[in-house]
């Protein structure tokens, strides 16, 4: 079982090393958008503070949301989804690979470089150190909630909007969450409530998001 | 070991057949025939299981092949590639062998492509390979394919006339290991072994 995973993992791993622009592209995205805010804003350390997790964490999200479209899509194409699909495992082990191989490409970069973009926002290193562990747990819900808009998605004309229509309201729980454990520790009140929330998500979505993508990507393949 | 039954194809409005059935046995290769748009790889995806048939059964075994059992005995080629442009030949067919839960050695591996003609391309990323060398490289799989059920969607297309003689001699090896075998070809290609079976759609 964890021998089919860390095959997709190192697979897909090797794809993107080949193809760095996608990282790339999306981590400037997440830096630029949260850069223009303290500038649109101007120097207002208190205002800043107050909305640095919400920025942080929506640019988060969209930054996410730029790889979605591709999880599924080159595999597709050039045949190969379908002999995963014909492996003799069950298919959703393979997207669970691919969940993960996801987040170490897309979730970790944002959390590696998003204690350098709060700097910008005057958050205190409390707050920063909560930022990237809120983020750091949060993310991998989004690539799992992710997969399934993907996979329902596959193959369909003009399904990248149709994708973000689709999972931008099921990341709401995460973004809620997620910036609400930086704001209770800037407020002095402790995130660790948030962060256990935050983790069960991830968990709940974790287990459940592979299975319910693998009956869609079977759909997608008939 | 195969047998269908009575199977109904529907493909939006149109049916494209029913009451097919056949039975194969060890040694046994099915060529599909029909015309474009007569439902051959609809047939062939029914029988590996991607798309459920409106009617009728599909027994492997015996059994239905709804289990992992009868997807590690399977080994399809579709008329996609299944080969990803940015790994390099070696690397694609290491990769395939290993999300398929099979052993293959690096060396087999470097066998098999030198087999196919692409001795001294195993390091070249596959983007920069022709369209019939890519070919290769998906065929290059069934070099030192042991699973018994091989399931090909036009295996012949994009070869040249050496690589055709090869590929049937590949099947006829397969098919004298006791193999069983079902493709679809527009170019009735001679396997020299095995009972060759035929099935006209239309």
């Amino acid at each position: 079982m964890f021998r089919i995973i860390a095959a997709v993992i190192g697979r897909d791993l090797k794809l993107a090393m080949r193809r760095q622009a996608d990282i790339v592209s999306a981590l400037f995205f997440f830096i630029i958008v949260v850069s223009l805010f303290p500038l649109g804003i101007g120097p207002e350390p208190e205002l800043l503070r107050k909305l640095a997790p919400g920025v942080l964490w929506v640019a988060a999200l969209l930054a996410t949301m730029l790889s979605l479209p591709r999880m599924f899509a080159d595999d597709h194409r050039d045949g190969t989804l379908e002999q995963l699909a014909l492996a003799p495992h069950p298919l959703g082990l393979v997207v669970t690979g691919k969940v993960i191989a996801h987040w170490l490409v897309s979730g970790l970069p944002l959390a590696l470089i998003a204690p350098v973009l709060g700097i910008q926002f005057d958050l205190s290193t409390d707050a920063l150190l909560m930022l990237t562990g809120a983020i750091l747990i949060g993310t991998p819900a989004l690539s799992g909630i992710g997969a399934i808009g993907a996979a329902l998605t596959l193959g369909l004309r003009g399904g990248g909007v149709l994708l973000s229509l689709l999972v931008l309201p099921l990341y709401i729980p995460v973004l809620i969450f997620g910036a609400g454990a930086v704001d209770a520790t800037v407020a002095g009140l402790g995130g660790e409530g948030h962060l256990s929330l935050l983790a069960a998500l991830t968990f709940a979505s974790l287990g459940f998001a592979p299975w319910a993508s693998a009956a869609a990507l079977k759909i997608a393949l008939e | 070991m195969l047998e269908a039954d009575n199977l109904e194809c529907v493909r939006g409005e149109r049916r494209l057949f029913a009451g097919l059935g056949f039975k194969l046995e060890a040694g046994e290769l099915l060529y599909l025939q029909g015309k474009n748009g007569s439902g051959k790889t609809s047939l062939l995806r029914m029988l590996i299981g991607l798309l459920p048939p409106e009617a009728g059964e599909i027994r492997w075994k015996g059994e239905s092949i709804k289990s992992d059992e009868f997807r590690a005995d399977l080994c399809y080629l579709g008329h996609l590639n299944a080969i990803k442009e940015e790994l390099t030949p070696l690397e694609n067919l290491l990769a395939s062998a290993h999300l398929a839960d099979e052993a293959l050695s690096e060396d087999d591996a470097l066998d098999a492509l030198e087999q196919v003609g692409l001795a001294g391309r195993e390091d070249l990323a596959c983007k920069y390979l022709s369209q019939g060398q890519k070919r290769r490289v998906a065929l290059a799989r069934l070099v030192k394919e042991k699973r018994p059920l091989w399931i090909l969607d036009e295996p012949f297309v994009a070869l040249d006339i050496a690589a055709v003689d090869w590929l049937a001699g590949i099947i006829s090896g397969h098919l004298q290991r006791g193999g069983l075998a079902v493709m679809t070809t527009h170019q009735l290609v001679d396997i020299p072994a095995g009972t060759v079976r035929e099935l006209r759609l239309s």
